[in-house]
């Protein structure tokens, strides 16, 4: 395993928290989002975009760019404050969420810098990852494609079909996450429809699979890291998150799948946020 | 009746797949997916020759057309291939979303569209596609008529640069156009037959028949205009709106449920502008009867026969 410079993950934490920040805030402000995936699943976009992919907001069509796909589409807050971080679209434009006939909608478009698909009806993430990695393969390039799917979202068929279709054309190239927050819309997921065992189900359709802390920065990036690229296997990262992560009121409760919080909620969350940051700068 | 010039030993599929697998030999990037239906769509060539430019999905329609999107949004010239019935019920979620709503030129081809297994009952029917896809921003409609228009398709297809689906029958249908020299581009209507009294219309397989009840009037004395409608969508509006105004009188023929297909189409624009008394023929509101296509055209009245009756019976 490679050794991370603890200031290079501090630095990540940091940006963590900023998006983080962006994504209460824009949600507050069009009173409408999904901010508890959103909040999950923050550190893992901010690991990829920040460190792991090969990316560039000045050209973002480059040829090979490696891809992310976000299945979970209704996660967009997060995705979007992370592209407006990474410099893909402007901050001003990403204060436009939620307004009349905004470039950014409720769910992710192609019309933004940055976004490979539109996405928003689950379960089309991995296929879509699938035929981009299977182009990779037939033109020989080097680009990566990594597709980020909710853990409510593995009811869906079709993710099934491309998970077998990734291990029989070996798609060494292709990175599935899934945002194991736990929690959906109706509740925890096991109740719902169980989901478990995860790990073995995905083994058995001859993926590679890593377990790993899905809020936890150095954890991450150690795992993105640690995947073994031209093995002949697909890889699947079952990231562990809470639902709601960094805003305390928020995290594991169901019902902030698509909360909106009110004035004194969001002052506490950004409090809890300025102070974590702040934190982390002094250490 | 049909003529032995009329008719030739290709189907419509087999064309698409010769034509695609010649331009595929010249262009790398060309990729052709299917569904365990490379028998059915005529690809069992192009899957031998190309090996690195075909790319078979199990049975899995949702998962073909998502990873053909993927394949299309890398630079690749997709064509997707299989049952028409199956890729616009099945998958059309991912026509809509992946195809459709994120802008990837993938060609969708289903082959045996309509009633074209027709003995295999509703499952195998795919009467409902123009209807449903005329309804997605961005989603392009085609329906060749013959050999010659499919090879011309092709070639069109192949750099479009927006997503298609095309129809085409599972027989070896009589050809419509005399050689493959002809007048082709996707949303121009071709004008097959000229005449003032009425006006008859058809898409896909049903054109042959036009044009023979065509001529038949003709021979009555009767002064039928024959129009190809081979692409649904983007819709010539122009010959509609020409053929109201210089003929009065309007006969959709169509291998499609009488809801929302052609004579639907055509009916938005004429009523809204030039209203003519029309006849929309096709399948109504039930599950087809099984039997052969042939038969079925029969029963329900698209074949030559039964277009020059209701012709007949609209110019009285």
């Amino acid at each position: 395993m490679i050794e991370v410079n603890q200031d290079k993950i501090k630095a990540l934490k940091i940006q963590a928290e900023k998006i983080r920040r962006r994504v209460v805030e824009i949600v507050y402000s069009a009173k409408s989002g999904h901010i508890g995936g959103s909040l999950s699943s923050v550190d893992i976009e901010t690991a990829l975009y920040f460190h792991i992919m090969n990316i560039d907001p000045k050209n973002p069509t480059m040829e090979n760019r490696d891809r992310f796909i976000l299945s979970k589409g209704h996660s967009v807050e997060a995705l979007y404050s992370v592209l407006s971080a990474a410099g893909f679209i402007e901050d001003k434009v990403l204060d436009t969420y939620g307004q009349l006939n905004s470039v950014l909608a409720g769910h992710p478009t192609r019309k933004v810098s940055g976004i490979e698909l539109n996405s928003g009806a689950l379960g089309h993430g991995l296929p879509v990852g699938v035929g981009m990695s299977m182009a990779a393969k037939m033109d020989k390039k080097p680009y990566h494609t990594f597709v980020l799917m909710g853990d409510g979202e593995q009811g869906e068929g079709s993710i099934y079909e491309a998970a077998m279709s990734a291990s029989h054309y070996k798609l060494d190239n292709l990175v599935a996450i899934i945002d194991r927050n736990k929690l959906q819309i109706s509740g925890k997921t096991e109740d719902v429809m169980s989901l478990e065992p995860m790990r073995e189900r995905w083994e058995s359709f001859g993926w590679d699979v890593i377990d790993v802390e899905g809020n936890d920065m150095e954890a991450l990036v150690d795992a993105f890291e640690s995947i073994q690229y031209g093995e002949g296997k697909p890889t699947l990262l079952i990231a562990h998150t809470t639902k709601g992560c960094g805003v305390s009121y928020m995290e594991k409760i169901p019902k902030w799948h698509h909360g909106v919080p009110n004035d004194t909620q969001y002052e506490q969350a950004i409090r809890e946020i300025n102070e974590r940051i702040k934190r982390l700068n002094e250490e | 009746m049909m003529t032995t010039k009329d008719i030739n030993a290709i189907p419509c599929r087999k064309m698409f797949t010769d034509t695609l697998l010649e331009s595929a030999k010249q262009d790398r990037d060309i990729v052709a997916v299917t569904t365990d239906a490379r028998g059915s769509v005529t690809l069992g060539a192009f899957a031998n020759e190309l090996p690195a430019q075909f790319v078979e999905m199990g049975i899995a329609e949702q998962n073909a057309v998502g990873v053909s999107a993927g394949l299309a949004s890398a630079g690749k010239k997709v064509f997707v291939c299989g049952p028409a019935c199956f890729y616009v019920a099945r998958s059309l979620e991912q026509v809509k979303v992946d195809l459709a709503y994120s802008a990837n030129p993938v060609k969708i081809l289903g082959v045996s569209g309509g009633v074209s297994y027709g003995a295999l009952g509703a499952t195998h029917h795919s009467l409902h596609d123009i209807a449903v896809l005329r309804t997605f921003p961005g989603m392009h409609i085609v329906l060749p008529c013959d050999i010659y228009q499919t090879k011309r398709l092709v070639q069109e297809l192949i750099d479009y640069p927006y997503p298609v689906y095309i129809r085409v029958g599972r027989n070896a249908v009589p050809n419509v156009y005399e050689n493959e020299n002809i007048e082709f581009k996707i949303g121009k209507a071709n004008l097959l037959l000229d005449g003032n009294d009425l006006t008859i219309i058809g898409t896909g397989e049903t054109v042959y028949h036009c044009l023979q009840a065509g001529k038949r009037l003709h021979e009555q004395g009767i002064s039928a205009r024959v129009i190809d409608m081979h692409t649904l969508k983007p819709f010539d509006r122009e010959i509609v709106l020409k053929a109201a105004q210089e003929t009065g009188r309007i006969i959709t023929v169509e291998e499609h449920s009488i809801y929302g297909g052609l004579g639907s189409a055509v009916a938005e624009i004429v009523s809204q502008s030039i209203p003519v008394p029309m006849r929309i023929l096709g399948i109504p509101d039930e599950n087809a009867i099984t039997g052969t296509s042939q038969q079925i055209f029969k029963h329900y009245g698209i074949e030559s026969e039964g277009i020059f009756a209701a012709a007949l019976a609209m110019c009285k």
